[in-house]
């Protein structure tokens, strides 16, 4: 188990930094100047120059690449901005503060939103795929598979909006979303947060309920469930126990993608709600031509992605003895 | 003996199915008596496992029409609820299934399979539960099972799994044990060790085993009395040495003539029965057998399309097939 997280940590590093290098070099197939947004409105021509230098840009391309993957590692000096200690992805070119400080400002933000949102789908969603598996056919069946059609139609903007104006503004059923910080306030942190958190949830259940129900209605064919009841368990635990394990497996998978796309950016989400979060620096750093920004935006969605699958993984020897073996 | 541990009568089992009714099982009537094994014979899809799914209450009741009659040690199986019915699975009557890496749960140990059953039925502690699993599987043979207790079907082989199956089945000391072609998923050798053991605990504990199969040999080698099913009904009934020495039904004939045999010469070719089963949906009127048949000329092809034959004489050594015994005698020398 140890070798195997060792092995995938260590692709993991190689993966990031592939995407890295690609990021990197597409930026500049664009063609924005950032030195020119850097230094402002009215920019003489000598100054543009001396921005260009400070932010690094007049060197070659591979060299700035190598000297921005050497910050990460050992921490990197920028004339007239001052230094920036490893892990360093530089000072962004707008707002001239380190990148780093920004994204860990951010990420409990993004992080709440994703968790509180995903406790809710894979509750709801598993608990309606469970239940429509067992009344296979039945009324409630296709009342779910309905609803987790109609769920999956939905888009972000368009519920998201629906609610605001209804649950907010016209109604004050809800709380204008906003974030405070958990271990200020649990109470206003769940507040601020519960209207994107229903919202993601409802598009996100339906593909818990569907995918929970066909490979519930798998399992509860297989002969070793029909072997538990031939042994007299209650229906309950054939279901909860047996049936509902190989089941974990499918719900594992879907939700390692879901969460490592939710971490890096509910862009969507954060936008409708005027959450500030990682999915909005991203868009802000397009936008902005912000180097630095963009690539550590990138960076963490791939991160998440990369790092999503590996628990997975890991997840499913815990979850399947025979996975242990190989 | 007046009252058999198991007595089934006029079992009738129907599916529903989006292609129409299905008659798996069709007034089928059978006794098992304590501490004998009956052997259940017949092609796929003659309606044996059914039978048997029915007994334990396994069947799908959505879809499911059952009449007739199940006694177990004079209780009354069918409508029985759903509770009584967990409370004998497992307990009084439990099952053997073919495939024993299916069947067995691939996310828990050996170990706690067979443990659950015991607790689910004793209510012992986790620790009597882990220490009953250990003593069953020295019981089935299991090596070093202080150790395998704790292993996983994927890491036993095919015969130890199917061992640890019967270990997991005889947990609780079952009057009944049903057998579902418990052999037919492993190699020769193991077949035959497997088959020895089923013996051997049923010397010991005095459990009735319904053996289903489609193997005259494992009939011969472990049955005291023998049903043959064809298209849901049972067409010869008898005891082993009845049934194998004088066989009076020609499809029991067609099963033994498609037998190789150590005692036959190799130049004599192995018969098939010829034709293929019935559809359950669309059963053949009288005699289900009459279309592959090859006496129904001698018996009367009007008698053998229009009436069912019964199972006759009504106790011992019967068929149902309208030959007469000297017909049969003179077929089968």
């Amino acid at each position: 188990m140890f070798r195997f997280i060792t092995r995938r940590t260590l692709g993991a590093v190689v993966t990031l930094l592939i995407i890295a290098a690609c990021t990197f070099f597409l930026f500049f197939a664009v063609p924005a100047d950032p030195a020119r947004l850097a230094c402002g409105k009215v920019c003489p021509p000598e100054l543009l120059e001396q921005a260009r230098h400070n932010l690094g840009l007049d060197q070659p391309l591979f060299v700035q690449f190598l000297t921005w993957v050497g910050g990460i590692f050992l921490g990197r000096d920028y004339e007239g901005l001052g230094y920036c200690s490893a892990p360093c992805l530089g000072f962004s070119f707008v707002n001239k503060a380190p990148v780093l400080d920004t994204i860990l400002d951010r990420m409990p933000l993004t992080i709440s939103l994703t968790l509180g949102a995903a406790v809710v789908f894979l509750f709801f969603g598993v608990a309606t795929g469970i239940v429509a598996a067992l009344k296979q056919g039945k009324a409630l069946d296709k009342i779910a598979s309905v609803s987790s059609l109609i769920g999956a139609s939905l888009q972000i903007y368009f519920i998201g909006t629906l609610a605001l104006y209804f649950l907010v503004y016209k109604n004050h059923i809800l709380r204008q979303p906003g974030y405070v910080p958990f271990t200020e306030n649990p109470l206003n942190w769940a507040a601020g947060l519960m209207l994107p958190w229903v919202v993601l949830a409802i598009i996100f259940t339906a593909n818990y309920t569907r995918m929970t129900r066909s490979t519930m209605v798998e399992q509860l064919t297989e002969d070793y469930v029909r072997t538990a009841r031939a042994k007299g368990m209650a229906n309950r635990s054939v279901v909860m126990r047996f049936a509902l394990r190989g089941t974990l497996i499918t719900i594992v998978t879907i939700l390692g993608v879901d969460l490592g796309t939710l971490i890096g950016g509910a862009i969507i989400t954060e936008q409708t709600f005027g959450l500030q979060g990682i999915g909005q620096l991203s868009i802000r750093a397009v936008w902005s031509s912000d180097l630095p920004m963009l690539m550590a935006t990138v960076l963490v969605a791939a991160g998440a992605i990369v790092v999503f699958n590996i628990i997975v993984d890991v997840l499913y020897a815990v979850i399947d003895p025979r996975v242990r073996l190989s | 003996m007046s009252n058999p541990f198991l007595s089934v009568r006029d079992l009738t089992v129907d599916f529903h199915t989006e292609d129409g009714l299905v008659h798996a099982v069709d007034g089928l009537s059978f006794d098992v008596e304590k501490g004998t094994t009956l052997g259940i014979v017949g092609e796929s899809g003659s309606g044996k496992s059914v039978t048997n799914l029915t007994v334990l209450g396994l069947h799908n009741p959505e879809t499911t029409k059952i009449s007739g009659e199940i006694h177990l040690d004079g209780q009354e199986l069918i409508g029985a609820s759903r509770s009584t019915m967990e409370k004998l699975r497992g307990n009084k009557i439990a099952m053997i299934f073919q495939d024993p890496l299916t069947a067995l749960s691939p996310y828990h140990t050996i170990g706690r399979q067979i443990g659950e059953v015991y607790r689910k039925h004793t209510g012992a502690s986790k620790s009597e539960a882990r220490a009953r699993a250990v003593e069953m599987l020295t019981r089935v043979g299991i090596p070093q099972p202080k150790t395998r207790v704790d292993d996983y079907p994927h890491q036993f082989s095919g015969g130890m799994r199917q061992r640890a199956m019967i270990a997991m089945a005889l947990v609780c000391d079952p009057d009944l044990l049903i057998a579902d072609e418990p052999t037919t998923a492993l190699d020769v050798t193991v077949q035959a060790q497997i088959l020895d053991l089923l013996k051997e605990l049923q010397d010991q504990t005095g459990t009735s085993i319904i053996m289903i199969t489609h193997d005259l040999g494992v009939v011969a080698n472990t049955a005291h009395n023998v049903l043959v099913m064809y298209a849901g009904r049972a067409v010869e009934r008898g005891t082993v040495k009845e049934v194998l020495n004088t066989p009076r039904h020609p499809y029991t004939w067609g099963l033994l003539g498609s037998m190789p045999r150590l005692s036959s010469s190799v130049d004599i070719p192995l018969k098939p029965v010829r034709g293929t089963p019935p559809s359950l949906l669309n059963v053949p009127s009288g005699c289900p057998f009459h279309p592959r048949c090859d006496y129904m000329d001698l018996a009367g092809p009007e008698l053998c399309k229009g009436e069912r034959p019964e199972l006759s004489p009504h106790r011992g050594h019967g068929d149902a097939c309208y030959l007469t015994l000297a017909q049969k005698r003179e077929i089968h020398k």
